[in-house]
């Protein structure tokens, strides 16, 4: 039989320190984390970013990633996005009384393998056991620290009339590869979801131009979203065009079948950057250089005109409003 | 797959504008029975791009839209019946009732559930054997027949603890009822494309001989939707009406026969409330009397109190088509898709919604 997360592991007691010294450790050691002191103690100057997030994805496992990849991009893009580069992140799981210890294990080696590639460790973490039915198998928070280079003002405040609207790749893989697998949706697809750390593609940005004025992941809620905080944030209009929008073939088709606008759907490896027109080739020909950048496009502008508010030239030609996500993504009926 | 982008190529569809404008003399109304398309109109701003003289009118084709709120109570009461599992399509939970809403009963305890297809509701009676779950069928012609098989699949299986409120409503003879009274003075219809893969096209053949009014079978890209424009003012210019179908590659002129044999097994015709409608006879489908311990309404009796619309809401007219969302003094000021006061900007499928979302530029 397959060993199970039980209540007690979440004690405080023999089985707690077993699971943390068992599945935790292992794959996450470090110098910090390794001390098991209530407190990690690290050195840090300069301009520090500091962000929290809380992870519930259903399902846990997807094509292209997990909950456990995804809690650490999540984290590293949230700091990437302030222009900060990620140093260290702290972990707390809240597991579901009966949950699998290989399920458990997988993820926390995916852990280190996102943590590893963002370059960041985690040095501070914390595990909860909850009754059955009071958590859906697995929840995850982490919050994360970063450090903001000089010179470097990233805000969703800063985009001004003329700057050149970029984005670094296709739309709605991350939503529409959760959807495919979710009960009662279920559909067979390739697609994978985008879930990647992008601090170091905002490095390499950062490198070539100190006029990024504002980054964004367009996660939940989608590019739409984004573009609307960013224009209410900003007090700037934004235009952005249909055609110049990179959406994969498989995601295209599946938001038709869905009834679903990709400009909508959930991305997790995708950036939104606003920068000084003069810049724009410049930013977009390294970006293309990052795999994680590949695609990216110069999709739009800003404009004084319209304040707060998204327009987008359709594919047919015509401009309409884009307004913010209400409610949830939902199949359409008929 | 393909087949996306070469329905909303830019060039064809401005091609497409040209011919409509070239062959557009009188001032025509034409109506887009299916909410779909109404979102399409919107998304891709077709409205836009034909002349001026072309208007179009959303009409009753949101399933959510046109579910009457003594429906909608009825559900809301099921909800709140000790031992039942509420099983319905997304949006219907949060369309306010005359009192209340599903979303609102499930955060008062209720036990109401989304899914995405009625074969999931008999999954969740199978998994909750000593419960009671009731799904509410709601759609048209498209949906239907999923229903029915839910309810043979249940019979099959032999789950005793699986019921359907029936509010399935019929597309043809709503479209009489409308044309009979005249209100929304219609040149044209737009005929919804995922209902007619189901009835094909002779249902639609009494509108144009009875009413004189043209008909064309669209399906949901935009160079479908643009085509059907061009054809239907192509038959009101030449003053020969007619039934045409502009989305042959999902529609036969005979439907899908196999569908409709499993909806007429399971369901008998019957007469429907309409939301802003009424009742209109023939247009509704009740569970019939060899299926009867899987009909919700047989099964259980809730006493109700009479219902009411929201004071100022116009989705009555909207759906029948007499006004637009912008007519509305609700809209966009006390209705918005947060807190919505009807059903049509609820709904993904609704009228007011689409115009929220998708606002043109010069609504600004």
């Amino acid at each position: 039989m397959d060993d199970t997360i039980l209540l007690a592991h979440g004690s405080g007691g023999k089985l707690s320190h077993e699971l943390v010294e068992r599945t935790f450790l292992p794959f996450l050691a470090n110098p910090t984390l390794n001390k098991l002191d209530d407190s990690a103690v690290f050195e840090a100057s300069g301009r520090l970013a500091f962000t929290t997030d809380g992870y519930v994805v259903n399902p846990i496992f997807f094509p292209g990633g997990d909950i456990g990849k995804l809690a650490v991009c999540g984290t590293v893009n949230d700091l990437a996005m302030n222009g900060a580069k990620p140093l260290y992140l702290s972990l707390s799981a809240i597991i579901e009384e009966g949950f699998l210890l290989r399920e458990l294990q997988r993820i926390v080696q995916s852990i280190r393998k996102a943590a590893e590639e963002a370059g960041v460790s985690i040095i501070a973490g914390d595990t909860k056991v909850v009754n059955r039915g009071q958590a859906d198998k697995l929840f995850i928070t982490t919050s994360g620290v970063g450090i903001v280079p000089p010179a470097v003002d990233i805000s969703g405040a800063n985009a001004r009339a003329g700057d050149k609207v970029l984005l670094s790749g296709t739309i709605g893989d991350h939503g529409i590869a959760i959807m495919s697998q979710r009960e009662g949706l279920k559909f067979s697809m390739t697609l994978r979801s985008d879930c990647a750390p992008l601090n170091r593609l905002v490095s390499q940005m950062v490198e070539v131009s100190s006029r990024i004025h504002c980054l964004r992941d367009p996660t939940r809620g989608g590019l739409a979203t984004s573009l609307n905080e960013l224009a209410l944030q900003s007090n700037v209009g934004i235009v952005i065009e249909e055609a110049k929008i990179p959406v994969k073939e498989e995601v295209k088709a599946a938001c038709e079948l869905l009834g679903l606008d990709p400009i909508y759907v959930a991305n997790e490896g995708k950036l939104v950057a606003i920068v000084d027109p003069a810049d724009a080739d410049k930013i977009l020909a390294r970006m293309k250089k990052n795999r994680y950048g590949r695609d990216a496009a110069v999709i739009g502008e800003i404009t004084s005109e319209h304040q707060g508010k998204v327009m987008m030239k359709t594919r047919l030609g015509p401009s309409r409003i884009v307004d913010m996500l209400s409610g949830e993504l939902l199949p359409r009926i008929c | 797959m393909k087949f996306i982008d070469e329905y909303q190529d830019n060039k064809l569809a401005k091609a497409l504008a040209r011919r409509i404008a070239q062959h557009s003399l009188k001032t025509v109304r034409l109506m887009e029975f299916c909410g779909g398309h109404t979102h399409a109109i919107l998304r891709y701003g077709i409205r836009q791009l034909v002349p001026k003289a072309v208007e179009l009118r959303s009409g009753p084709g949101c399933p959510v839209c046109v579910t009457a709120s003594a429906d909608l109570d009825k559900a809301i009461a099921l909800a709140h019946l000790p031992g039942v599992i509420i099983t319905t399509f997304g949006d219907m939970i949060r369309v306010p009732g005359s009192y209340s809403s599903l979303q609102k009963a499930k955060a008062e305890g209720a036990d109401v559930r989304v899914v995405y297809s009625t074969i999931d509701a008999v999954e969740i009676a199978k998994g909750n054997p000593q419960k009671s779950v009731i799904f509410i069928g709601i759609g048209f012609e498209t949906t239907a027949p999923t229903i029915a098989a839910s309810i043979l699949k249940a019979q099959q299986e032999r789950i005793r603890n699986f019921y359907v409120l029936s509010l399935n409503k019929l597309t043809p003879p709503v479209m009489k009822a409308l044309l009979d009274s005249g209100e929304a003075k219609l040149d044209g219809i737009v005929c919804p494309g995922h209902v007619s893969v189901i009835i094909g096209s002779h249902p639609y053949e009494f509108i144009p001989r009875d009413y004189g009014v043209a008909c064309v079978i669209s399906g949901f890209e935009p160079l479908d939707i643009m085509l059907c424009i061009d054809k239907l003012v192509e038959q009101i210019e030449r003053g020969e009406p007619k039934v045409e179908i502009a989305y042959p590659r999902g529609v036969k002129p005979e439907g899908n026969k196999k569908a409709r044999q499993l909806m007429e097994d399971v369901f008998q015709i019957s007469e429907a409330n309409w939301r802003g409608i009424g009742v209109v006879p023939q247009s509704g489908l009740k569970v019939r009397g060899k299926y009867e311990q899987f009909d919700a309404d047989k099964v259980f009796s809730v006493s109700l109190k009479p219902s009411k619309e929201p004071k100022g809401c116009r989705c009555g007219d909207i759906i029948r088509g007499t006004a637009t969302p912008l007519e509305c003094q609700l809209f966009k000021k006390l209705c918005t898709p947060e807190s919505p006061v009807g059903p049509c900007m609820v709904s993904n499928e609704g009228a007011c919604a689409a115009y929220y979302q998708y606002g043109a530029a010069d609504d600004l």
